[in-house]
């Protein structure tokens, strides 16, 4: 079968409207985030401890108002009690958004993807906003059930807050946003270390452990510090009661979405100069 | 059309991709050949845009992977390596991949029928054997429905029945007109589908050619088999012309240096009597063991006395790891 003895090729038909665009790659983003059983779990995992961890402290806190002392009964946080399920949340989605992009380098799948949208950008850009608008309006919608369950249960000694109340629909979107855009870095740090356990060990490391080793500097130094970790400039806004040495809610976030854009270059970089 | 001119690959200090140079020719089934770790994967990775080449450029149909716009409807390809997450679906995986062309769902449905996976399509790649592994792989080539298909190993691994439904299926891609590009260690599938191959040993170009001039390229030289009742007479008579012979366990002499033209004058000459008289074609798989051991000798030429002394497999797949 030489060229010249080769029969013309089968009628195909006519694909000259089928090419790569940004919206078809966030629909295969879209179909991939959903059509994985880990993804659902982990969803399901933080929306369970964003919208029940609250109403449950909530819970404890009333039954057990008899055996409180005047100091903690006036200490009663009723925003961030309610909306304190953020911490476990945000874990159980930092580690999803690791594992969107680690899980293709593990199982090989990301060379289908680069090999299906070779310009590969629009692929990083595509999972990023797929991801993080899943988790914003699931967090964003989590929170608001926190927030209302924990001020219902509060009524029962009267320590409730209306959604008007000082700071608290702030922190009640802070909390997405946090959650969202932690997500979003982690999916940047996944495209960087391309592995599961050093996606993770990163975001436990900047998260956890920094903030623990930047306690047992001298004072001075750790104050100077302790505004500018990622953990104090984002949490910030998803907290009412503001936390000692740290920035404002909206100037702290902005500097944690500062951080997030910054290694998002960086893995922006990485994947288009790297081999896959 | 695949035009890969100067190409070169480096991995730190060594050299998996060395100058290539070779076309692939529209409506044509192209053999890729080299020992294991010559460079056929690597070279695969640089035409589809997953590797960046440290010098040269390879194009398909006049430009780079990345710049297609519509890679899937040009090339298919199946890599040697899985490339498919093993928690989802292989009609997840396929939907996913066709939805970032634009391709309809029904082409989905379409390509899982013609590979045969219809009864585990809704399940979990993860179980899946390596042959329907290799099928959701094929399927995923055929996703665009493309000109071209470029396949790295298609049968490794396969068992008997998996090969046969491989070779049925180049068969089948080469009778649609479409371009194969086909890489392999082995030849004995090339034998039987292959119209052009591209040899390749130590990264770089050893042969570009037919087949059949491939074959006759190492047949040169190649032995005659002869039966004859006056055999120790016959063995002189190619002795004093300038041959040399030995006897076969089945009572024939096998000739060399020696054409068969030449031994039948011989024996008219001499009045004997033939029974038998074959040139013995090397098999492709011979022509090709003879070639790429020419080119792993012809590259120690120019490297250090130890490497010299290192057998030659040992530093063929230990570069390649």
């Amino acid at each position: 079968m030489s060229a010249t003895t080769a029969p013309p090729l089968p009628a195909r038909s006519d694909h000259s409207h089928e090419r790569v665009t940004l919206p078809r790659v966030i629909r295969s983003e879209w179909t991939k985030l959903w059509t994985l059983r880990s993804t659902r779990w982990s969803l399901l995992l933080a929306f369970i401890a964003q919208a029940g961890l609250g109403p449950l402290i909530a819970l404890i806190e009333m039954a057990r108002w008899s055996h409180l002392t005047f100091q903690d009964r006036i200490t009663i946080n009723p925003i961030d009690h309610s909306l304190g399920g953020w911490h476990l949340a945000q874990l159980a989605i930092a580690i999803l958004g690791v594992m969107t992009i680690t899980g293709e380098y593990h199982t090989g799948m990301i060379r289908s993807s680069m090999m299906a949208a070779p310009k590969r950008l629009p692929v990083l850009w595509a999972k990023l906003l797929v991801f993080s608008v899943v988790v914003f309006v699931l967090m964003l919608i989590a929170a608001f059930i926190g927030f209302l369950g924990g001020q219902a249960i509060f009524t029962q000694h009267h320590v409730n807050v209306a959604l008007s109340a000082p700071h608290a629909l702030r922190t009640i979107f802070g909390a997405a946003l946090f959650t969202t855009a932690t997500g979003a870095l982690c999916i940047a740090l996944g495209t960087i270390v391309r592995r599961t356990a050093g996606g993770i060990a990163l975001f436990v490391g900047v998260f956890f452990v920094l903030p623990g080793l930047v306690e047992i500097l001298p004072s001075t130094t750790a104050n100077a510090i302790n505004p500018y970790l990622p953990s104090n400039a984002g949490g910030a806004i998803a907290q009412a009661l503001a936390q000692p040495n740290t920035f404002s809610a909206w100037g702290g976030f902005a500097l944690f979405c500062g951080y997030t854009v910054a290694v998002i270059a960086i893995a922006a970089g990485l994947l288009l100069r790297r081999d896959a | 059309m695949i035009e890969v001119h100067g190409l070169s690959k480096h991995y730190g200090d060594r050299v998996a991709v060395d100058d290539l140079t070779f076309t692939i020719k529209p409506g044509t089934v192209t053999g890729f050949l080299g020992p294991n770790g010559a460079g056929k994967s690597t070279t695969m990775r640089l035409i589809l845009g997953l590797d960046r080449p440290t010098g040269g450029t390879a194009t398909v149909n006049g430009k780079r992977y990345r710049d297609l716009a519509a890679p899937l409807h040009e090339v298919g390809a199946l890599l040697e390596a899985r490339a498919v997450h093993t928690g989802r679906s292989g009609y997840n995986h396929l939907l996913a991949l066709a939805q970032t062309h634009g391709i309809p769902r029904s082409r989905v449905g379409e390509v899982i029928e013609l590979v045969g996976l219809e009864s585990v399509a809704r399940k979990r790649v993860g179980g899946f054997s390596l042959g329907m592994g290799q099928r959701l792989g094929v399927a995923a080539a055929l996703l665009g429905d493309p000109a071209t298909v470029v396949l790295d190993e298609p049968a490794n691994g396969l068992d008997p029945e998996g090969i046969r439904w491989i070779r049925n299926l180049l068969k089948g891609l080469a009778a649609e007109g479409r371009t194969v590009f086909l890489s392999s260690h082995l030849m004995s599938e090339m034998e039987q589908t292959a119209d052009h191959l591209i040899v390749i040993g130590r990264g770089r170009l050893i042969a570009d050619t037919d087949v059949a001039s491939f074959v006759a390229r190492a047949s040169s030289g190649a032995p005659v088999r002869v039966r004859s009742p006056q055999l120790p007479a016959l063995a002189d008579a190619v002795k004093s012309a300038g041959g040399s012979s030995e006897s076969l366990e089945d009572g024939a002499l096998q000739v060399f240096a020696l054409t068969s033209e030449q031994i039948g004058e011989i024996a008219a000459a001499q009045q004997l009597v033939l029974h038998e008289l074959t040139p013995m074609q090397v098999s492709l798989e011979d022509a090709f063991m003879d070639i790429t051991k020419e080119s792993v000798e012809y590259q120690h030429a120019d490297t250090s006395p130890t490497d010299v002394a290192m057998p030659i497999s040992a530093s063929i797949t230990g570069a390649e790891q």
